[in-house]
Formats: structure tokens, C-alpha cells, sequence
């Protein structure tokens, strides 16, 4: 299962929880799942979506695939120089 | 993926600028030198005030003057919903976009859009310009975080609340967005440390101060497409940003990107070209808009004023055990500052087990900010590397000891979540720790300071076309405009991958109809990411030559190798055959040898810098001196090493102008008293020294050659740098920027230092 590590106020919708493991085989799943768990919490990370898998930050990256492996971090984006 | 020591022909070299000729000789067109047949000038309109309903707009007497073809305000583009998405790197909310565009019901800062005009000639245009009658009801103003948070302040947005508030409210607030990340317990962090150091900073709006404004030509046909030439850091998302606030489809713009003269980031967004497309659309000609020095401070966006406090906990040994931070950031007159990134990269290069950090973006009635190289990091840099030098003082440690001792590494954790890849920031650390300069003595009035900083690099999307023609030459057409070299960078790529001259590669940016899709040059993206789709084109063309000359000899492809710039047999057999001789068969052998790679780069990794300053400090007036400065850089791998010294000692110079000069000045009504490079003081190069430099190559895993992004991490650490030059020099430490002269003498007098009768502060 992916694990999913969620940043500051990700948590709160989250029921407080810092990680959780999930099943999906890329981030547009993992979303979806994270709904039906924690309902408005793949809906807030959609609205601004970076995502960082397994160290490596990324965007536009809702189907990128997940293992049982990833590590996935949620984050807010950044816009470079 | 990428070998720690290649062998390479081409990359690595300093080859000649393929730009260079006709920037030289002024054959290079930039945004403004495009004049089109019949064209007409346009001018804007804007607010004297920094905050107000706009009642009414009458443009009737304006409409009908000599020379008026066409006059615009708001009611001429399509209202937009709050929207928000990705545009390129960056969340756009494409409402508050086409309010900045044009102002709608209300005036959120001096100089804010609301209408445009088009004449004959500037000087008819601006008469009309002063016959547009705008009723205004001023309401009252907020410029900095303090007004703006305070609990009575005016709200600039009454549909706006807080997202991510503490405490959910649905009362109206400036405060946009809070962002916190945290991990550990700080409290027992801090009950744990010997040391603990927590102090406050103060940034102001500076300006990324490229030369060439902000310009656009627009000539829009019957048929309802419209050619637009303009300056920018991406013509694609120009193309995509002008037709989302026209309500356009995108088919409908064909962008053509010009030669451009500076960006740093402030060119990553739309200011004039929907009013182009919209006045040509209206008056049937082509129009042309520039800004003038005053409308590019006052109406582009600046790198935001903050505050900050950080407090950072240490045990004698000079382990970091945790820290906090603090930071409100101004975010102009619409959301979206870089605290975001600030708040990732605080305490991003050290490994500390417990740390809190919550961030607020705030609206202010000032220009909406843009990007300024790094966005957010320089601003929370200073205050971490400042507070750490204090630590280091306190704690009798060597500050790159300390800095090394906590150093993040492949592995660690970062204080934003992610597990680091492979890095180079100890290696810059060392860099610096041995270069001469770390030992060298200092004369009097002299002090020195290192700080170290770190910047994500981005990779999205990006598209190259290579097509080799008959006498052996090649072609690279790509979408990203080269704002720092990237044309030599994808020559140099090219010629490696083909093993050809790189003076031989012709490297070309081309229109929104000419390549694939391609993001902004920014991010520090485009020799990493767009280099990737040259080198991934380059390796198809380079199997299509070797079908072709085993086409030529009868033979298979697998008899067949690719050896600088030759196909050879490999069992000899055969003399080798040219890339000219193959490209000049090649309407015999199956057509003209071309190939484009379209990618969304992955791989990407992240920069860090130290750098060493030295500085004398005039007691009696205050002006500090950089005297000496060298600056270590982990670039991967340096394509063309001259290009990589540009940016990391561009992002120093105008560090060192943020650090001791630049500064928006508002006077009581909101209007920026010092718009101009006379009273907004930029260094130039007497004020600096030569900025020496170290490249550090820890090669990058995820590109072919090793790449990092260089352009941006130069600009985080020179202002603590300088700031704790100037604490070693004279004792004071300034934490209020800029660190100005009347700043200098304050902090001096109030040690004792000076009788502090310099002049008054700004």
C-alpha cells in the first residue's frame, strides 16, 4: 500500500492522522480512495495539487502510477523564477 | 543513469553565445521593436488611488477624439468565476487574473487597469486616456501585513475567508491562506536545547528589475484569430492566460515569443496582452503596448514584503533539536504570495527533528506579486541563516560547522516531507569552508558571513524538434525562451548526442503553432527539462541515421554504430558515412530526417548554494561595501559552465541589491514614491566586486547528463549573508531590510557605535 504523509492542515481533514496507507495505482485513485475515507480530503488536495513521490516533487501528476512501495507527500505548489 | 565522470566532447565546454551576434549588433528584436503596417499605439488607464469602488467609467468624450480607434474597460471581457488552476507551475485563480487585467467594481492599487485605449499615435492615445471620466468612492488602504491583519482592517475582498484557518470563520479576511507543516513536539525540543535564539524579520516589496518592460503587439483579423509578439518568460501560457481571461478558445492566438530582456520570474504572467487582442480586435489594426519604467514598478508584480520570526534550539555539541517559524507574507492586491514555498524551504537544508512552521498569504493594496527567482526563499533564508549565525557565535562553533554538523543529506527527511535524493549541500558547504577566501585576513571595518539556501527545480512539460539538413547541420526548435542561456545549453546537448559541431546546431525558439506544448522558462526548468526532450529527439535522429546508412550498405541496423558524427560499419568493411552524406540520401532512403519529443520531465532534483561575503562598513555613513564574495553552487552537471557562473553570480548581485538598497517606497496614499532605476537603487557593476564561483557537480540521477537547475538558488542566501557580514564587521545585526545606509548608522548609534546623526531612514 502507498503511504501517504499529509502536511499541516491536510491533517485535519484527516482526523488528525499524519500518515496513512492506502491502496491505488496511481494519485487520481489514491484521491478518490482518500475521499471515501476521509470525505473532502482528496477534494482539498485536488484543488492545488503538488505531489511528491517517493522524494520527488511533481505536478499535473494525477496519473502517475503508485506502488505498494511509494511514499507519497502532498504539498502546496510552488511557482518558480 | 548518469555516470559520475563522463567522458564528454561537447558538454561541459564554453562554446561560443549563439545569441551573441545579434544581440551585439542589435539585430536582436525584443518585445517593443515589432511595428506592423497601420499599427496603432495603445495606453492604459489607471487608478490614482490605492483602494476604491469605482462607481462609474465614462469613455464617451475619450471614444470620439482624433485618432481614437477603440477603447476598452472590463465590460469588454467576459465576467470569470473564481477559478482556481494549474497554469504552468503555479495555481492561478483566473478571476483575480482578469481583475488585474482590468479592473472590475473596484480599485485594489495605484496604478490597477481600467480601461485602454488605442490611437494613431501615443500622444493621441494619452489625451484620450485623460479625457476618461472614473468616479471613484475611495475607501481606506492597508499596504503591509501588520494593516492588513489587524482586526478593523479594511477588507479588500469581502467574498474572500480564510482556507486553512485554525479556527474556521466566515467572516471576510485578508489573510488568505494559512500553510503550516510540522513534525515532533517543539516544546520538548526547545526544553531539550543549551541554546535557543528566536528573533523577528522585516522584508519589503522589491522589483526583479529586468531592463526590457513589459511590451506586446497584437494584430487580430477579421476571421477572429489574433497574432501576438511579446516578451516573455513562456509564450504558451501568454497563449493560455490571454484566452481564458478573452474567453477565447487558445486555437484562436498564435503567440510569437521575441527576443526577451530579462525576467527573473516577473514575466511568468499577462498584464497587457488581452488589452492588445481586445483594442486590434476592435479597431481592425494592429496594436502595440509598452510599459514605461513607472507602469513596470507600479503595475507588474514585485517579490513580496514580509515579516517573519524564527527560533531555532541547539545543544552544545551543535545539534539543531528544533525550530519555529512564523511568517506573513504580502501577496499584493489578489492571493497568491510564495509563502508556500517559504514555508517548505525555511528550514529545508538542516536536519532538525522537531519543527512548526505556519505561514499566512495576505492581501495588501499593492501589485499583485509575480515570481521573483526562488520565490519566498531569499525572505525566509534571512531569517534562518541570520538567527543560525547567531546560534553558531553563541555556541563557539564555526559557522559552516555548524551548518555541516546538521546538514541534510540522500536519505534525510526534510523538514517538508520528502526524503532527499541524491544532493549536493555538504559539498557546497566544503566548497566554501576550503576555498582561499574562508581564510583569508580581513582589514579594518571588515566582517565576513556565509549562509547557505535552497530552491526546488521543476520539470513539466516541454517539446524540441531537431531536423538535420543536407550539409550536416542541425537544427533544435523548442518553446522555452532563453532568458540565461539555454540556446547554448540545447547546441551543446545536441551536438554531444550527434556528434557534430555545436556550431553546427542552429537552436531556434519558436510560436505556439510551430512546437509541442512547452511550460515556462522557469523554475529553473529549461536546460533540465527541455534539454531532456533535445537529448531524447537527438537519440531518435541518431537511430533514423543509422537505419539510413544501414539502408545505404545493405546491411542491418545493429551492424551499424554511431561514432562522432559517423555511421560505421562495425566490422570496418565499409569507409564511415558523413551526417552530410546520410541527410543528403535521405530523399533515397526514406525522407527527411527529422524528430520531436514531447515529455513531462521527471527526474528532476534540487539545488542548494553557500556563499562567502566580505564587506566593509563606512561608520560614519553607513554604506556597506562588498569587498569580496564567492559563491558555491551544486549545479549537477554544468552544460556550459559560463552560463552556470552567470546565473549564480546574477542571483548574487541582485541579492546584494535586495540586501542593502531596494526597497518600495509608499508614501501615506499607497503611491510608490521611487519608481525609477534613479530612486529604486539596483547595484550596477561598480557596486560590486567580482563575484568568484565554485560549481559543485554532484550529478543529478534522473537526467541524461546529470542536470540541476541553477537559475534561481544564487539569489537565496546573499541577504543573511550580508547581514552577518555586516554583525562581524561593526556588531550590529539588521534584521529590517533594506540595509541602507540611514538603516546602518541607526543600528550603529543605537550600540554606541556612531553619534547617529546620519540622515534620516527611508
Amino acid at each position: 500500500m502507498a503511504r501517504v504523509h499529509l502536511w499541516g492542515e491536510l491533517r485535519d481533514l484527516a482526523g488528525g492522522r499524519q500518515v496513512l496507507d492506502v491502496e491505488a495505482r496511481t494519485v487520481a485513485h489514491l484521491l478518490d480512495r482518500l475521499d471515501d475515507l476521509h470525505p473532502g480530503l482528496g477534494s482539498a488536495v485536488r484543488d492545488e495539487l503538488a505531489v511528491a513521490i517517493d522524494g520527488e516533487v511533481m505536478t499535473n501528476a494525477e496519473y502517475e502510477p503508485l506502488t505498494a512501495t511509494s511514499e507519497v507527500h502532498f504539498l502546496p505548489p510552488i511557482a518558480g523564477g | 543513469m548518469t555516470t559520475e565522470a563522463p567522458s564528454y566532447k561537447w558538454v561541459g565546454t564554453r562554446s561560443v553565445r549563439p545569441d551573441g551576434f545579434d544581440k551585439v549588433t542589435g539585430r536582436a528584436r525584443f518585445g517593443a521593436d515589432r511595428h506592423l503596417p497601420g499599427m496603432l499605439i495603445g495606453v492604459v488607464v489607471r487608478s490614482p488611488h490605492a483602494h476604491a469602488l469605482i462607481r462609474s467609467v465614462d469613455t464617451s468624450a475619450a471614444a470620439v477624439m482624433p485618432g481614437v480607434k477603440a477603447v476598452i474597460t472590463s465590460a469588454d471581457l467576459p465576467e470569470i468565476s473564481s477559478e482556481e488552476a494549474m497554469s504552468g507551475e503555479s495555481v492561478v485563480d483566473y478571476r483575480d487574473l482578469s481583475h488585474n487585467v482590468l479592473a472590475r467594481g473596484k480599485v485594489l492599487y495605484v496604478d490597477h487597469p481600467v480601461a485602454a485605449i488605442a490611437a494613431t499615435s501615443r500622444r493621441a492615445a494619452e489625451a484620450a486616456a485623460a479625457a476618461v471620466v472614473v468616479e471613484y468612492d475611495v475607501l481606506p488602504h492597508v499596504l503591509t501585513v501588520d494593516e492588513a491583519m489587524a482586526p478593523d482592517a479594511p477588507i479588500l475582498h469581502p467574498d474572500q475567508r480564510t482556507v486553512g484557518a485554525v479556527e474556521p470563520s466566515d467572516e471576510p479576511s485578508n489573510i488568505a491562506k494559512r500553510r503550516w507543516f510540522g513534525r515532533g513536539d517543539t516544546e520538548a525540543g526547545f526544553a531539550a536545547c543549551d541554546v535557543v535564539i528566536e528573533r523577528e524579520f522585516t522584508t519589503r516589496p522589491v522589483h526583479q528589475g529586468y531592463i526590457e518592460p513589459h511590451a506586446v503587439v497584437a494584430s487580430t483579423d477579421t476571421d477572429g484569430r489574433s497574432e501576438v509578439w511579446c516578451s516573455s518568460q513562456g509564450h504558451f501560457l501568454v497563449r493560455s492566460q490571454t484566452a481564458k481571461v478573452l474567453g477565447w478558445d487558445p486555437s484562436r492566438l498564435r503567440v510569437i515569443p521575441a527576443e526577451i530582456g530579462g525576467g527573473f520570474g516577473g514575466k511568468t504572467t499577462i498584464y497587457l496582452e488581452p488589452l492588445a487582442v481586445l483594442l486590434s480586435a476592435k479597431s481592425g489594426r494592429p496594436v502595440k503596448l509598452v510599459m514605461d519604467r513607472n507602469e513596470v514598478f507600479m503595475a507588474s508584480g514585485p517579490a513580496p514584503g514580509a515579516r517573519l520570526r524564527v527560533k531555532i534550539g541547539a545543544t552544545s555539541d551543535g545539534d539543531l533539536v528544533a525550530a519555529t517559524a512564523w511568517m506573513a507574507f504580502e501577496a499584493g492586491a489578489f492571493k497568491g504570495s510564495p509563502v508556500g514555498a517559504a514555508v517548505q524551504t525555511v528550514f529545508a537544508p538542516y536536519d532538525i527533528p522537531h519543527v512548526d512552521i505556519e505561514g499566512f498569504d495576505v492581501v495588501v493594496n499593492t501589485p499583485k506579486v509575480a515570481a521573483y527567482r526562488a520565490p519566498g526563499a531569499p525572505i525566509a533564508a534571512f531569517a534562518t541563516e541570520s538567527v543560525l549565525d547567531e546560534l553558531a557565535h553563541a555556541l563557539g562553533i564555526d559557522p559552516i560547522d555548524l551548518r555541516l554538523r546538521n546538514a541534510v543529506e540522500e536519505g534525510v527527511e526534510s523538514t517538508y516531507g520528502p526524503t532527499f535524493r541524491r544532493i549536493g549541500f555538504k559539498e557546497t558547504l566544503e566548497a566554501i569552508r576550503d576555498h582561499p577566501h574562508y581564510a583569508a585576513p580581513l582589514g579594518p571595518n571588515q566582517g565576513r558571513g556565509v549562509a547557505s539556501g535552497f530552491w526546488f527545480n521543476a520539470g513539466l512539460d516541454s517539446s524540441a524538434t531537431v531536423s538535420i539538413h543536407e550539409d550536416g547541420t542541425a537544427s533544435v526548435l523548442t518553446g522555452s525562451p532563453d532568458i540565461g542561456g539555454s540556446r547554448a545549453s540545447m547546441a551543446l546537448m545536441a551536438a554531444e548526442e550527434l556528434g557534430i559541431d555545436p556550431t553546427d546546431v542552429r537552436p531556434s525558439i519558436v510560436d505556439t503553432d510551430s512546437i509541442g506544448f512547452t511550460d515556462v522558462t522557469g523554475g529553473s526548468r529549461v536546460t533540465f527539462a527541455t534539454g531532456m526532450a533535445v537529448v531524447e529527439a537527438c537519440r531518435d535522429i541518431v537511430t533514423t541515421l543509422r537505419t539510413r546508412a544501414a539502408t545505404m550498405w545493405g546491411v542491418d541496423i545493429d551492424a551499424v554504430e554511431w561514432v562522432e558524427g559517423r555511421a560505421q560499419m562495425r566490422s570496418g568493411d565499409r569507409p564511415p558515412l558523413s551526417i552530410a552524406e546520410i541527410a543528403t540520401a535521405s530523399g533515397k532512403t526514406g525522407g527527411p530526417i527529422a524528430a520531436t519529443a514531447s515529455l513531462t520531465a521527471r527526474g528532476v532534483g534540487v539545488a542548494f548554494s553557500t556563499q562567502v561575503c566580505d564587506v566593509e562598513v563606512d561608520p560614519e555613513t553607513g554604506i556597506v561595501s562588498v569587498v569580496r564574495y564567492t559563491t558555491a553552487q551544486d549545479a549537477g552537471r554544468a552544460i556550459h559552465p559560463s552560463y552556470v557562473e552567470g546565473q549564480m553570480q546574477g542571483g548574487v548581485v541582485q541579492g546584494i541589491g535586495w540586501a542593502l538598497n531596494e526597497a518600495y517606497v509608499y508614501d501615506t496614499e499607497g503611491r510608490m514614491e521611487n519608481p525609477s532605476f534613479l530612486d529604486y537603487r539596483m547595484p550596477v557593476a561598480s557596486d560590486v566586486p567580482m563575484i568568484d564561483t565554485v560549481i559543485v557537480e554532484v550529478p543529478n540521477p534522473g537526467h541524461p547528463y546529470g542536470v540541476r537547475g541553477v537559475g534561481e538558488v544564487g539569489i537565496v542566501p546573499p541577504l543573511a549573508a550580508i547581514a552577518n557580514a555586516i554583525a562581524d564587521a561593526t556588531g550590529a545585526r539588521i534584521r529590517d531590510l533594506p540595509m541602507s545606509p540611514p538603516r546602518v548608522v541607526a543600528e550603529l548609534a543605537a550600540l554606541g557605535s556612531v553619534d547617529g546623526q546620519g540622515p534620516p531612514l527611508g
